[in-house]
């Protein structure tokens, strides 16, 4: 927020000679200042999404190979987390438009990597041919330098991914959130957890 | 909320106020509820919380996971409409291009302005906070004391609902028995945080805000706050019962539709609409106070936002209460041959000495709270607990190296996920995904703590706003221009607290997120961050050093009365917003008082 405050008031203050803007103008073009909070939206309501057939494949396999279905919880692609992606990088607004590079520019070279290490898009490798490739690049620090690109890439993507994810109801009850639910009475936690804290 | 056409406004008001959040709805509650003609004007649309207020949506039904965006900087839900660090077509400057010295002004355009998105913590100002020039020499003193106010505050927090207790310590007052709500339990991190900052003194107790943890008794609470008026005690007693209390889920930022927190739209005016005394128009732009030959306020001139035409009000008092900024804005615009400077102004002091809260804040991760057992922690929407000043031993035997002091606010575990939950992990789990990354996002969620300190500025000289000589408003009206600088008292002090989170997350057995600043220009908020700006017409017992008496009066127009934090002389480490409605009820009393003598 603050990045793309002090990014766009540079511009705004070449208009005004006396003194400097101190924040930008909003975007005329997202949701705007004053929208409907109680709709319920999808990704598309807002702006047009823009992600190809081809990209969003691999992002969904991506996705499900960064949050695949387990014992707590289903995988990102069956809540639609590669729509949500798909929207984010397709938003109007600041610092949008830089994800947006790099999710594409990722994306292919996804893509480009399976072709060249298994002659396959890499929606249709096989798990193991996945992980090779996703080991090389899931840890930035690790990366060997030629792959700092695809490391960064991967490290926005896991967290868009988890953000999508972790705010569905599914999603919620997954990562141990139990709340969102109107009580009688707030109790404060548990004798487990005071045990577990140190505090009973 | 019912609203009267410009045109259907009466010929002459006892009381005109602008701005309809909590100064606004403070005054036109207590004059509408004492039988005075109320005329409330408010830039912003009409809004009403009952039904637009998004309860139970999750993050997931809203845009972008309803994080922030330049449209709506708080998060998609947040409770502020056409407002933020800017509002479209309402431009402010700063002086200086120097990011320090530049400051950030947060508006909304809503009727019921920021109260219905504040935080909510109501905290008293003590008996020092009151007299802070006498103490250390440093800035000025108020033209009252904590008793003048006191029983404002009693009301204060009776009328609103406040929860907390009382701890009896040093310049941190407590209330007499009934003005509290019981204090919400403490959540895993406020009650781990308590046991562990123990070694550190800290003294953390449960902290007080505008939230309902129980019905109002409306048998007990109305004879209270209003004695000797019947009227007013039914109008309160249905309006108490038609709220209900908090049900433990929902963030309050987003407003509340049950009525169970403070908001002025479900709190003040409601009774105050339903006394039959105020008429409401919102999207109504007030421009400038009206002046008649003998030097007094007439009315007010405001713009219709719909239809861009203005027009004249009229009232016997008028009342700012727009916010400290824009309430100086309106003056500094309300120029006229007897008022050349601008209205109410004949000290030069009109727009100086504005203050915000010194800020810092630091993250902690907490292995302890890992993979604790999911327990639902929603709570009252807010902070339950905080920790009070408690320094001033240390600050008075000169240990310290900054005048004054500051509150923390922290918190932390199992909230509602948002937009970057089960994000940033990568430092921690060396860069895991599938499987492993779930079962790590499952076991550091909840693990991470906040802390945020809220501290005193001292007023100072290069701290003060002015009109702009080029930029206006989409209607021609001049902006406002910031001037600021803290001054070595604050940064030492956020330097201070630096210190204090990083020792107290040690001493959770945690590791902070980011590495302490020991520089404390670089640690400090820039000015307006805190959101608590005031000042910018002072109040004092000097006539040549003010611009109002104890009675936010105006010195130079006995009918013109500021009510929201413009009349503030110091900004003490308590948010401000308790105080702000305190005043505008005392100030109402006097103004009501000499309404009825006919000296107004
Ligand atoms: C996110 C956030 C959290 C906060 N948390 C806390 C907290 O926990 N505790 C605390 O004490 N304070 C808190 N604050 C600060 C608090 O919101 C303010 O102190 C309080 O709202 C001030 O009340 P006010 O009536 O002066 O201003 P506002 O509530 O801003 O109301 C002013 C109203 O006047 C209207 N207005 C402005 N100009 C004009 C004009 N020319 N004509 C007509 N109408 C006009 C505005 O549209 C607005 O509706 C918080 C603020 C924010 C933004
Ligand atoms: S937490 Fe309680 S007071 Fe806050 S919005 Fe929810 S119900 Fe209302």
């Amino acid at each position: 927020m603050i990045k793309w405050v002090m990014a766009a008031s540079a511009a705004t203050t070449a208009g005004t000679q006396f003194s400097w803007a101190a924040a930008p103008a909003a975007p005329a073009k997202g949701y705007g200042t004053d929208p409907d909070l109680i709709k319920k939206y999808a990704a598309g309501d807002c702006w047009p999404l823009s992600l190809s057939p081809a990209e969003k494949a691999t992002a969904t396999v991506l996705c499900d190979t960064i949050i695949p279905a387990d014992e707590k919880g289903p995988s990102a692609s069956s809540l639609k987390v590669p729509d949500f992606i798909d929207e984010w990088v397709s938003a109007p607004y600041p610092g949008h438009e830089r994800d947006r590079v790099i999710i594409r520019d990722g994306l292919a070279w996804v893509d480009a990597e399976s072709q060249r290490r298994f002659q396959n898009e890499f929606s249709s490798l096989v798990v193991r041919q996945r992980h090779a490739i996703c080991d090389d690049i899931c840890h930035l620090p690790d990366a060997k330098p030629e792959l700092r690109p695809a490391a960064r890439f991967f490290a926005r993507f896991r967290d868009l991914c988890a953000s999508g994810y972790y705010t569905t109801p599914a999603g919620m009850k997954d990562i141990g959130y139990v709340g969102n639910v109107a009580l009688e009475k707030f109790e404060g936690p548990p004798p487990e957890v005071l045990k577990k804290l140190g505090l009973a | 909320m019912p609203q009267i056409d410009p045109d259907k406004a009466q010929a002459q008001y006892d009381v005109i106020v602008v701005g309809s959040g909590a100064a606004g709805g403070q005054t036109a509650y207590t004059c509408a509820l004492e039988g005075a003609k109320v005329l409330m004007l408010e830039a912003g649309r009409n809004y009403d919380p009952e039904k637009e207020t998004p309860m139970f949506q999750t993050n997931a039904d809203a845009p972008l996971r309803g994080t922030s965006t330049p449209d709506k900087p708080f998060g998609f839900y947040d409770a502020t409409i056409d407002g933020g660090w800017q509002v479209p077509g309402e431009p402010y400057t700063s002086a200086s291009s120097e990011p320090e010295r530049k400051f950030w002004w947060w508006r909304s355009r809503m009727l019921g302005g920021r109260t219905n998105h504040w935080g909510r913590i109501s905290l008293r100002n003590g008996p020092y906070d009151f007299k802070p020039r006498s103490r250390d020499g440093l800035g000025f003193d108020w033209p009252l004391n904590y008793e003048d106010v006191a029983p404002y505050y009693d009301k204060v927090e009776m009328l609103i609902g406040v929860y907390g207790d009382n701890h009896g310590l040093e310049n941190t007052p407590d209330s007499p028995r009934g003005c509290l709500q019981p204090p919400p339990a403490f959540r895993a991190a406020e009650r781990f945080g308590q046991h562990h900052g123990k070694k550190l003194g800290l003294p953390v107790i449960p902290i007080h805000r505008a939230v309902l943890t129980e019905k109002q008794d409306p048998a007990v609470l109305p004879a209270k706050i209003h004695p000797g008026n019947p009227r007013a005690q039914r109008l309160l007693a249905d309006s108490m019962r038609a709220r209900q209390a908090c049900f433990w889920a929902t963030p309050c930022g987003r407003g509340c539709s049950i009525k169970a927190n403070y908001q002025s739209t479900t709190v003040h005016l409601p009774p105050a609409l339903a006394s039959g005394n105020l008429d409401l128009i919102s999207d109504a732009m007030a421009r400038e106070v009206t002046i008649g030959p003998d030097g007094r306020a007439t009315g007010v001139v405001f713009i219709d936002r719909r239809t861009g035409k203005e027009r004249v009000v009229k009232g016997k008092v008028v009342v700012l209460a727009a916010s400290s900024g824009e309430t100086v804005r309106i003056l500094l615009n309300s120029k006229s041959t007897l008022f050349p400077q601008g209205l109410a102004n004949s000290s030069g002091l009109v727009g100086k000495y504005i203050m915000d809260t010194v800020g810092a804040s630091l993250g902690g991760q907490i292995p302890a709270m890992e993979n604790l057992p999911p327990h639902n922690e929603d709570g009252a929407g807010g902070n339950h607990a905080y920790v009070p000043w408690w320094l001033y031993q240390e600050q008075l035997a000169g240990k310290l190296g900054f005048a004054r002091g500051y509150h923390i606010e922290f918190g932390g575990g199992r909230q509602m996920p948002g937009f970057g939950t089960g994000a940033g992990l990568e430092n921690i789990t060396r860069g895991s995904y599938g499987r492993k990354f779930k079962e790590e996002a499952r076991r550091y969620y909840g693990s991470f703590m906040w802390f945020a300190g809220r501290g005193e500025m001292i007023p100072n000289d290069d701290s003060f706003c002015d009109l702009d000589p080029v930029v206006k408003d989409k209607w021609g009206i001049p902006a406002l221009r910031f001037h600021w600088k803290w001054s070595e008292h604050e940064t030492r002090q956020a330097a201070h607290m630096q210190r204090t989170f990083a020792d107290w997350i040690t001493a959770m057995g945690g590791k902070p997120r980011s590495q302490p600043l020991a520089d404390g220009a670089k640690a400090i908020e820039p000015g307006g961050k805190i959101i608590h700006e005031v000042g910018g017409a002072i109040m004092g017992s000097d006539p040549r050093k003010s611009v109002t008496n104890q009675w936010c009066q105006t010195w130079d127009v006995k009918n013109l009365f500021l009510t929201d934090g413009a009349p503030f002389c110091s900004n003490a480490d308590k948010n401000p917003t308790l105080t702000i409605m305190a005043l505008a009820w005392r100030a109402s009393d006097y103004l009501l008082a000499g309404l009825k003598k006919g000296d107004l």
